[in-house]
This record gives C-alpha cells, sequence and structure tokens, in this order.
C-alpha cells in the first residue's frame, strides 16, 4: 500500500512537470517543512506546495539534513498541489541514532517513518483577501521499524496527526519589510514527530501543541526567521523538549529554495544539548 | 521568550485589514523618484509586460500610451503625490477579461522587476504593493 501510494505521489508529479505553471510570486509556496508539506523548517505552513493557483499545478521535491551532536536526519520527500487549494505530500523520515547505538547495545542504528499529508486551504490568502490564509492538514505516519520505540514506552508504530495552519505575509509590515506570520495548532501524539512511536507510557492521548513561526524578507529572494514547535512528552524513558530554530531561507528563482538552520532540539531520548545545523534544499516544478 | 513574542505575533494575525485609506504624505512618492521615477517605473512595468507571454495578450488592442499615463496618475495618487487619477474604475477598465489571480500575480512581478532594475529601495517597492495589492479584487475575474 505505501508502495502504490508513493507511486501515485510520483506520477502527480510527473505529469505537473508537464502542466506545472507558476502563477503564484516567489517565496509564497514556503520551503519544505520536516514532515513533507510547504513550511518553514521544522513547522508546515497554511501556505501548499509550489506555485500553481488556481487550475494550476504546483510540486516540489524536498532533501533535509539536520547534523546534531549525537544524532542525524534525513528526510526525502514530494508534494503536489492543485488549484491552490489542495495538497498530498510524502515524506521519508531517517533518524540515526549515532552514538546511543553502542551505548545501549541498540538492535538497529537508526530509526525511521513515512510521512503521508494532506493539507486543503480552508479560506483566505496568504497575500490579498481580508483574511490571512487558513488550511487544514491531515498526517499518516507509520514507522519503518518499532522495535526500539516499543523498547521505550510506545504505544503504536503508526497514527494520524492533524493541524490546522495559519499564514499571512504583511506587504512592509516591518520596517517596510514583508513580514510572514505562521501559527498552527497541531493535534498529535507523536513522539520525536513520530521516529519514537505515537502515545506512551506517560500518556497516550493526543494533545493540542501549538507552532508558530516569523520571517521578515530583506527582498523576493531573502528571508530570515524564526520558528517555534511545542512537543508532547509521552514517554517516561526521557524528557522531550519543544524544538525551535533560527533560519536563513533562499529562493533564487522560482525552481529552488534552499533553508540553511541553526537549530535547538533539546533533549532527544535521553541525550541533551541536541542543537545543531538544519540544510533543506527544494526543488519546485 | 522567542516562543511568547512568536505567539502574540500570531495573534495579530487576523488582524490587520486591507489599507485602503488615502495616504497620509507623500514620503512614499518622494521614495519613488517623484513623478519622473513613477514614469520610469511604469515604462520599464509596461516593457517587462510586452517581453511576458503569460499577460501579453490582454494588453494586444491597449492604447499603451493612455494606459501609461492613466497608471502614473494611479501610482502617484497611491503613493501621496499631487496628482488626479483620470482613469476608468478599476473594475470599468478591466471589465470582460476574465483575468486570473495568476494573471494578476505576473502583472505584480512585471512591476517588482521595474522597480529593482530602479534601485528603488525595497521598502518603498512593498509600500507601494500594498497600496496597489487591495485592488486585485476589483481586477480579476471581471
Amino acid at each position: 500500500m505505501t508502495r502504490r501510494l508513493s507511486l501515485l505521489l510520483c506520477s502527480l508529479c510527473l505529469s505537473s512537470v508537464a502542466m506545472a505553471d507558476q502563477g503564484r510570486l516567489l517565496a509564497t509556496g514556503g520551503a519544505s517543512s520536516l514532515d513533507g508539506p510547504a513550511g518553514g523548517g521544522i513547522n508546515p505552513w497554511a501556505v501548499l506546495a509550489g506555485y500553481g493557483e488556481q487550475g494550476e499545478w504546483g510540486a516540489t521535491a524536498l532533501g533535509t539534513h539536520v547534523d546534531l551532536p549525537d544524532y542525524n536526519l534525513d528526510v526525502v520527500g514530494l508534494a503536489a498541489s492543485y488549484d491552490n487549494r489542495v495538497e498530498v505530500s510524502y515524506a521519508h523520515q531517517r533518524f540515526d541514532l549515532g552514538s546511543l547505538v553502542h551505548k545501549f547495545g541498540l538492535p538497529q542504528d537508526s530509526l525511521g517513518q513515512d510521512i503521508f499529508g494532506v493539507k486543503v486551504r480552508l479560506f483566505g490568502d496568504l497575500i490579498y483577501d481580508q483574511l490571512p490564509q487558513v488550511s487544514l492538514g491531515l498526517e499518516y505516519k507509520h514507522d519503518n521499524n518499532f522495535e526500539i520505540p516499543r523498547l521505550v514506552g510506545a504505544q503504536r508504530d503508526s497514527d494520524v496527526e492533524g493541524y490546522l495552519a495559519a499564514s499571512r505575509l504583511f506587504l512592509g509590515g516591518a520596517f517596510g519589510y514583508d513580514v510572514l506570520l505562521n501559527g498552527n495548532l497541531r493535534y498529535s501524539r507523536a513522539n520525536e514527530l513520530g521516529v519514537l512511536g505515537f502515545g506512551g507510557d506517560r500518556r497516550d492521548t493526543r494533545s493540542v501543541l501549538k507552532e508558530a513561526s516569523a520571517a521578515v524578507l530583506f527582498n523576493p529572494r531573502w528571508a530570515l526567521g524564526v520558528e517555534y514547535k511545542e512537543k508532547p512528552d509521552n514517554l517516561s524513558f526521557s524528557g522531550e523538549s519543544d524544538w525551535a530554530d533560527v533560519f536563513v531561507g533562499w529562493f533564487p528563482n522560482k525552481h529552488i529554495a534552499v533553508v540553511l538552520a541553526y537549530a535547538r532540539l533539546g533533549e532527544i531520548a535521553t541525550l541533551d544539548n541536541q542543537n545543531g545545523t538544519y540544510l533543506s534544499i527544494q526543488g519546485s516544478y | 521568550m522567542i516562543r511568547r513574542v512568536l505567539l502574540a505575533s500570531v495573534l495579530l494575525l487576523g488582524a490587520c485589514a486591507a489599507n485602503t485609506q488615502p495616504p497620509t504624505d507623500d514620503s512614499l512618492y518622494r521614495d519613488l523618484g517623484a513623478k519622473p521615477g513613477i514614469t520610469a517605473i511604469v515604462e520599464g512595468m509596461l516593457l517587462h509586460i510586452a517581453h511576458d507571454d503569460r499577460i501579453v495578450e490582454h494588453f494586444r488592442n491597449v492604447n499603451i500610451s493612455r494606459l501609461r499615463d492613466k497608471l502614473v496618475e494611479q501610482f502617484c495618487v497611491e503613493a501621496g503625490g499631487p496628482c488626479t487619477y483620470t482613469g476608468d474604475t478599476m473594475a470599468e477598465s478591466h471589465k470582460g477579461q476574465n483575468l486570473t489571480r495568476s494573471d494578476f500575480n505576473a502583472l505584480v512581478e512585471d512591476l517588482i522587476k521595474a522597480m529593482e532594475d530602479r534601485h528603488v529601495p525595497v521598502p518603498a517597492q512593498n509600500r507601494l504593493l500594498a497600496r496597489l495589492a487591495p485592488m486585485r479584487g476589483e481586477v480579476i475575474g471581471k
């Protein structure tokens, strides 16, 4: 089933290569977030992937690497949107356990999950209408290997989570420079995005989690921003920190977006101070 | 701290209504280079449109020199300059063209290019765009 969905997504992307239009303004498709949907770095935004406006397709492919003191996170993914209304996305995350493997004699050296997402723009517009752009997203996440998550108390290897996102670009909003503000409410019980399973021995119900991003655009091609992501704390074996980052986004044209960030991810699976660099490259068609 | 600032900012998301009030001073007019600067921006935009396959078709039967004069008047008024707009309303002048959101954005991109050619400071570019953005509803789908 996973494979079939991937094939469907691929064929969607391929067909959009021929059909893609570029009706939206530069940078308004955002970059790609860690779970695959269009967004900043660690958070999705209400914007849809690519640059398709009404009646047009947009599609993106992403590659992201997060380099932490004791771990690495690699993400590859695809997203496609139609009509500036609906977006589907797929991402695969590989979380390299690094030094933890030898320390605890773990059976695997990495964790991973597949994420299938759908996002619908409910109303509003990023720039123009009276109301900010508001989108509703759903994500289905499935762990590739559940042995370690189960050992540390995770309750299940797959789950569905939802988020409501609001985004607005304020033209000249900060000393004459454009400002993008984004706020999300997420309803989730994913442990460390889900690579450590869903629900835990401490808490097994979903929590309402707040996420926010703000960015200033120095011109249409360069953005500087911050993000904050509240996380649940479901597992008793280790604390789970909220995440934050400071990022620089570069949008040289409508085909490439590069995001470089300093991410403070705090405590992950008993190892604290996991603060490091985040690099994401997005191709847009 | 970051968290509190971000959350507070997000609360402001819905609070900003479209900017349709008349300009309070002529600072934007001066930042755009007054009448000569605005004329150069409008002419630059029309030149970019002439090479823009996405929307050039919509300008095929348009009297370009009249369009230039009316756009200069309009930008001048929106920038707080000493001008009077003598053209048709936005809804009238775009009637029957059935312009799309993409067409509107294409024109915005051609305008941005023209301002970048003239090295207009980014804040002044954004102020002009913020004056023109609320007109989208009267331009598209007519």
